[in-house]
């Protein structure tokens, strides 16, 4: 962790004149566990926590593996309720490591990815139920049954503000909290959100959040429609290999993380412990392809180059990246490229390693869990394997970390892309650049 | 920090009173009745979409499949916003541009969903059929019309827009917010252009379940926002609108010599726990705080009962004698949208002289209050 070294006022700016935003509390919930401690022992251990589905029937599926966290549940069982005892969680650890406030009286405001809610088959199956409909049932018959007042908590349930205002109401965050998706990198724009808020100086700290707990029927189905997700069902342990040769598409993954950001300035102040610093993001929007990106890779370049320029330093600072790295052919051959593009002849040196190997892509919170599971990399002087990287795809020229390798790590590129041509990319720091 | 003025410089709107500047100005200057179907959908009126020709803003069929219509809404808006703003054609500002959305998302292919739910009631084993019939029968490409981002991501193939886009969700006050996080990192000087706005489909029998539970939704025939006070007149009317404000720096849109409709002042919103009193506490904080002086409020009132009330109260008290337009009369309740169109709206009526300063007030029918202050330049 970073010493405490008193620092002069001036050096709470970063390159560009800006407030510099320091990281004061971590928490995280994966299918490896619960809290720092247990994600961290088995993400150097290169445990995996992908398995056989069991939270519904996958008869017929041709992906039947996820990396569901099944220790922690809701009822109704349902995705935003999911998402938000995930978010809960990992925010309670946050704010305990941080110290900051007073219980239930968080002194910043909140910034959440969330996926999008949407109402689930067994509601709909209880409403044409309650509908009393024999025949055809219609939406008709659905909309009968909701205005005789029965199901009325479910609207709280299937409309997108609900876990933000909860979460917002259990720890006390101040103002209008923003619910937020940039798909695949949503979890990055939470931190992105808080980090420029502070730096434009409209508060001292920010409680930025990326859950996801959607792993449902259809969820799943729909990726699998699109071609997305990994069909190698056995051993399901086995299934995510990120640029490996033979990697055949992404783990579907659960989980949430939650950074405490502040001030440097007011975190020093108070006597906090600060942990490390968001020193830039960077994004670029790529207008391509719903799904695909531009094949010259550009967009992903531009957004590397712009957390870099953001965080005021060079590629040659960086000591390692946690990548994106899905495992669907498409995502790990652009990321290649692109980190190839900014880093020239050192990539074949420079480690890099996608967590996803061992806890799947955890979708709208997989930007918030790698950031956090990169300042504990910086933390711990150790980065995390990518588990399966038995065939190495020999286009793709990188040093893939496959044992936990132990490192002096100062800074970390992490690297989110998503659907819709989202690319946002984050540098994280022991010490201001 | 030193702030910039932000102004608005381009304006793309679409709902049942129309598309376009001037089709929304005639409606809200017109006592005429507005667009309201009651049969489609009855017993819940809704206010359509007005008839759209696609190809004027989304020319690829190709691209007009692969949305469903809250996006196509959003996507044409955006290209009216940018249109207005006369930078339509320049590819290189566009790919600079900066985008932030308010929206949901979740569409349904309500016959598969029908259909599924007819065949489940005596399947034998109901998961696996689920899993079968969610299999075969749904779109793959509905997924992108379902993702709350793709509206951003279509906003971008199409327009060519890629700055880089967030998405912001959470029913009325994501609107709010999307203009205050806009609005803010244009002041401070981060970036000089965004393109902010939102879009919403009432058009969807899956929305109005969502809405009917809890009881949110007026029956019957249409009747103005303000007077849904009796007994079983409550309750919103939903709306297929869009609206996309092109925001500036001032000093950047002088230097293009940019037509400026309004300047947009900085955003404010809160979000207190509910409960009696509190609209009508959160927005006289926030009233104080935006600081507006209006000659014509702009109020995103659901028509919910008791918050509706409260609302119209407290703004006798913070603009007496200031005329109040309910939107929701004009285009119905959108939501998302209700902030970006009021905005919109008033940005329209203060560029043709018919006010110098508008506010705009949402109270979101759970939660979220905001105040949306626009002026005219000097």
């Amino acid at each position: 962790m970073t010493n405490s070294s008193p620092r002069d006022s001036q050096s709470f700016r970063d390159s560009h004149g800006r407030p510099l935003v320091a990281v004061t509390g971590l928490g995280i919930v994966t299918s490896l566990g619960q809290g720092q401690a247990d994600n961290w022992a088995a993400l150097t251990a290169g445990r995996s926590g992908i398995h056989s589905i069991a939270r519904f029937p996958t008869d017929g599926l041709r992906t039947r593996i996820a990396g569901t966290v099944d220790f922690l549940d809701t009822d109704p069982l349902v995705a935003p309720a999911l998402s938000q005892r995930f978010a809960e969680e990992a925010a309670e650890e946050a704010i305990i490591q941080s110290c900051i406030g007073t219980k239930g009286n968080f002194p910043g405001a909140l910034f959440i990815a969330v996926p999008p809610v949407e109402m689930e088959w067994p509601q709909r199956q209880s409403l044409a139920q309650a509908s009393g409909q024999n025949g055809d049932i219609t939406y008709s018959d659905l909309q009968r049954a909701a205005s005789s007042g029965r199901f009325d908590s479910w609207h709280d349930l299937f409309i997108f503000a609900t876990v933000a205002d909860n979460i917002a109401d259990r720890f006390g965050t101040k103002g209008s909290p923003i619910s937020l998706s940039t798909a695949c990198s949503s979890g990055a724009t939470a931190i992105q959100l808080g980090v420029e808020a502070i730096r434009r100086g409209e508060m001292q700290a920010a409680l930025c959040i990326g859950t996801d707990g959607s792993v449902n029927p259809e969820s799943l189905i729909r990726f699998s429609l699109l071609s997305a997700l990994s069909t190698q069902n056995d051993p399901p342990e086995g299934a995510s290999k990120p640029f490996s040769k033979n990697r055949d598409g992404f783990v579907m993954g659960e989980g949430a993380a939650a950074l405490v950001l502040e001030n440097a300035e007011a975190a020093r102040a108070r006597g906090a412990r600060i942990l490390g610093y968001v020193l830039g993001c960077g994004e670029k929007g790529d207008g391509f392809h719903r799904t695909r990106s531009s094949p010259d890779g550009a967009p992903g370049i531009a957004a590397i180059r712009a957390a870099l320029h953001d965080a005021g330093t060079g590629p040659n600072l960086i000591d390692t990246i946690n990548a994106h790295g899905t495992s669907t052919p498409e995502n790990d051959k652009m990321e290649a490229l692109g980190c190839a593009a900014v880093f020239g002849e050192r990539i074949r040196t420079l480690p890099i390693s996608s967590n996803k190997s061992m806890i799947g892509h955890t979708l709208t919170a997989a930007g918030a869990i790698e950031a956090v599971i990169s300042l504990l990399t910086i933390a711990h002087g150790r980065i995390p394997p990518t588990i399966n990287y038995v065939v190495p795809d020999p286009a793709l020229s990188l040093d893939v970390v496959t044992k936990a390798r132990d490192a002096r790590v100062s800074r970390v590129l992490s690297n989110s892309f998503g659907f819709g041509g989202q690319n946002t990319c984050l540098v994280l720091g022991d010490e201001p650049a | 920090m030193s702030q910039r003025d932000v102004v608005v410089t381009g304006i793309g709107l679409v709902s049942c009173a129309g598309e376009g500047v001037t089709a929304h100005l005639e409606a809200f200057v017109a006592d005429s009745p507005k667009v309201v179907d009651t049969e489609r959908f009855a017993p819940y009126p809704v206010h359509p979409a007005p008839v759209l020709v696609l190809d004027g803003q989304i020319p690829k069929k190709s691209d007009q499949r692969q949305m469903e219509a809250w996006q196509r809404l959003g996507v044409y808006a955006a290209g009216l916003a940018l249109d207005s703003a006369g930078v339509k054609q320049d590819a290189i500002f566009k790919s600079a541009m900066h985008l932030v959305v308010a929206c949901g998302g979740g569409e349904r292919d309500t016959a598969v969903d029908g259909a599924i739910l007819t065949g489940l009631r005596d399947a034998a084993d109901p998961g696996a059929y689920l899993n079968e019939h969610l299999q075969n029968d749904l779109r793959p490409t509905l997924f992108l019309a379902q993702l709350s981002n793709l509206l951003a991501g279509n906003i971008a193939i199409v327009h060519g827009v890629t700055g880089a886009s967030r998405t912001f969700m959470g029913e009325e006050a994501s609107g709010v917010d999307a203009l205050r996080n806009a609005q803010s990192r244009i002041a401070s000087g981060q970036i000089d252009t965004m393109l902010v706005g939102g879009s919403y489909s009432a058009e969807r029998p899956d929305v109005l379940v969502v809405h009917e539970m809890g009881g949110y939704l007026r029956k019957g025939d249409f009747r103005p926002v303000f007077e849904r006070e009796g007994e079983g007149e409550a309750g919103f009317i939903l709306g297929s609108t869009a609206a996309f404000l092109m925001l500036e720096a001032a000093e950047t849109a002088a230097a293009r010599d940019a037509r400026i409709f309004a300047r947009l002042l900085p955003v404010e919103s809160d979000r207190p726990r509910r409960e009696t009193g509190s609209v009508q506490r959160s927005l006289t904080a926030l009233w104080g705080k935006a600081g507006p002086k209006p000659d014509l409020v702009i109020s995103g009132a659901t028509g919910v009962e008791g918050i509706t009330t409260e609302e119209r109260g407290v703004l006798d008290e913070l603009a007496p004698g200031v005329p109040v337009t309910a939107l929701g009369d004009l285009a119905g309740h959108s939501l998302e949208v209700t902030a970006p169109l009021g905005a919109a709206l008033a940005a329209v009526l203060i560029s043709e002289g018919r006010a110098r300063e508008v506010a705009i007030t949402t109270v979101g029918h759970r939660r979220g209050e905001g105040v949306v202050r626009l002026s005219a330049l000097s």
